[in-house]
């Protein structure tokens, strides 16, 4: 069985972002970029997946600039065993990267595409399931529990009301949330042998697919700034202000 | 054109993110139509009809849709698309899962999580966490569109139009089979909807710690909440979390407890009226955003606003 798992290179989610003064969008440059964070919990999920001697290959697609390449070193160094590298310098919309995916998937034929639920850049929570509608594979989005049988696999998603269990057959698109296991970090060694690791590298332009924009970011801009309030002595204090001054309670 | 709303259920009642999506979509266009899936639930396909702004609700009535599984309901949704400007559902995970399937099937681009609509083409979306607010124009003929429910006031559950037209349609996919669900139960107000939140992060240190902040609910007519650190310490259960992947939450007062105040939890709460926050560390970022710091152990703390808001009842009764 062949897994594929989809990463992506944004701004490490430790930083304070900042909006450029020209409203164009968020300031990349000199910025630390790191793998998207559920991203890293879908490779996790992959290794966990074929140490269990269920899956023999795991290919990591990652779709973005030259620097991509890096995010891909990462999971290949985590464990992974080949890259896919879809150049391009444009920022795609989910429905140009889910086509590419789906491409991508039709010629590797993997049995379980994991990806990260969310970018935490753009916040859009749809490549998952336009990859899985395109494919016409189920989708098993928002999973924290993955039990592959042998034709199917077992999923628990946290919904908004708490947990949800469906099953899947095999073929299945898994989108992952960060409770679904604790992501491990490449140790020396696997750094230097994932150096040495197979990455293709094609442009986006020559996969004969429609990714064009269909939407106009007309303008960037930092959301209304929260005025800092005032520290109280006491908790009595606290509840007399909560009571009198905003009258909240 | 029309514009049609995708309704959000439980086959009894309406989940009120359903009626500010219904309210946003009201924004853009008078004629709204609300599609409701489900399964022996031919009530509350009339009670949606009876809420405000809809024009009529279509009605699928089918086994197979008693729980939401999203391919069961992208091809109904799809069958109507056609008719429609706008296709919207609540920002939701039951939206989320749906949406991006009926976008892509119809080769549209889809814009999530909208806070603000500025015409019928362009919207506003927060993005990093809610730390930028682009400003988006779709140039798709039809625009695919979930709402963040807090950011638009609920329509209310009269004065509709009370026309149901029934749908047959027909399921046919089998790759998904629905297993069962765990819901917490719990007599407090809707996390996402209620007047007064109180959270609890990594600072509680144990489940057991989280009944003190129950208490304090309790006493507040609140809902609880908690950061993703005390989820993932397993304290509570993921319903419970606010934040970039979690919950969005604008009550009238929020309180912190023991939250530092990480990126990704400020972007679920940053935006209720008034923020408390109780922290022993006075360095936690927390306390840059909060109308009202304590510098506390929540464990003293917690106790005294507990005998305080006592206090204050006795006086009031």
């Amino acid at each position: 069985m062949k897994l594929l798992v989809t990463v992506k290179r944004v701004i490490d989610y430790n930083v304070q972002i900042r909006v450029k003064p020209d409203g164009s969008g968020v300031e990349k440059d000199n910025v630390k970029m790191s793998m998207n964070p559920p991203d890293e919990n879908a490779v996790e999920e992959a290794l966990r997946i074929k140490e269990s001697g269920k899956a023999d290959e795991i290919i990591v697609l990652s779709i973005g600039g030259d620097k991509a390449q890096e995010t891909i070193r990462t999971a290949l160094a985590m464990g992974a065993d080949r890259g896919i590298h879809i150049k391009t310098d444009n920022e795609l919309e989910p429905l140009a990267i889910s086509k590419i995916i789906s491409k991508i998937a039709e010629e590797e034929k993997p049995s379980i595409i994991l990806m990260g639920k969310q970018a935490i850049d753009d916040d859009s929570n749809q490549t998952g399931q336009m990859t899985s509608a395109l494919l016409n594979w189920p989708q098993a989005t928002f999973a924290s529990k993955i039990e592959i049988e042998d034709k199917s696999a077992t999923i628990t998603r946290e919904i908004d009301e708490g947990l949800e269990r469906i099953k899947v057959n095999i073929p299945f698109v898994a989108s992952c949330d960060l409770r679904l296991n604790e992501p491990r970090y490449a140790s020396l060694p696997n750094i230097m042998k994932a150096k040495k690791k197979p990455i293709d590298i094609k442009d986006a332009n020559s996969l004969g697919i429609d990714i064009s924009s269909r939407t106009e970011q007309l303008k960037v801009e930092e959301p209304p700034v929260r005025q800092k309030g005032i520290m109280v002595n006491d908790v009595s204090e606290l509840v007399q202000k909560l009571k009198h001054e905003a009258k909240v309670i | 054109m029309s514009i049609l709303v995708l309704a959000e259920h439980n086959n009894n009642d309406i989940k009120p993110a359903t009626l500010n999506t219904i309210s946003a979509a009201s924004q853009i266009e008078q004629e709204i139509d609300v599609l409701v899936t489900g399964f022996q639930c031919e009530e509350l396909a009339k009670k949606i009809a009876k809420c405000e702004k809809v024009s009529k609700v279509i009605f699928v009535d089918n086994e197979k849709l008693k729980n939401p599984i999203a391919e069961n309901i992208e091809p109904i949704v799809l069958s109507v698309a056609e008719k429609y400007s706008h296709i919207m559902a609540p920002a939701t995970t039951f939206g989320k899962n749906i949406f991006p399937r009926i976008a892509v099937k119809l080769d549209l681009a889809q814009i999530s999580d909208v806070i603000k609509i500025i015409s019928n083409d362009t919207f506003m979306r927060p993005i990093y966490a809610g730390n930028a607010i682009a400003t988006v124009k779709s140039n798709d003929k039809t625009k695919i569109i979930t709402i963040r429910p807090t950011s638009f006031d609920p329509v209310e559950t009269s004065g509709g139009s009370d026309v149901v037209e029934n749908l047959e349609f027909e399921t046919e996919n089998n790759s998904v089979e629905f297993i069962d669900r765990e819901e917490s139960q719990s007599e407090r107000p809707e996390l996402s909807t209620a007047r007064v939140v109180i959270s609890g992060g990594r600072g509680l240190q144990s489940a057991e710690n989280f009944k003190l902040l129950n208490e304090i609910a309790d006493k507040l007519n609140a809902a609880v909440g908690a950061s993703r650190a005390a989820v993932d310490a397993g304290y509570v259960s993921n319903d419970y979390q606010v934040g970039q992947t979690g919950k969005v939450v604008v009550p009238d007062l929020y309180i912190a407890v023991g939250i530092s105040g990480a990126i990704q939890h400020l972007a679920g709460m940053k935006e209720s009226k008034v923020i408390v926050a109780i922290n022993k560390d006075e360095e936690a970022p927390i306390f840059n955003i909060a109308d009202y710091g304590l510098n506390a152990d929540l464990f003293e703390a917690l106790p005294q606003l507990s005998s305080e808001l006592d206090k204050l009842n006795t006086i009031q009764q």
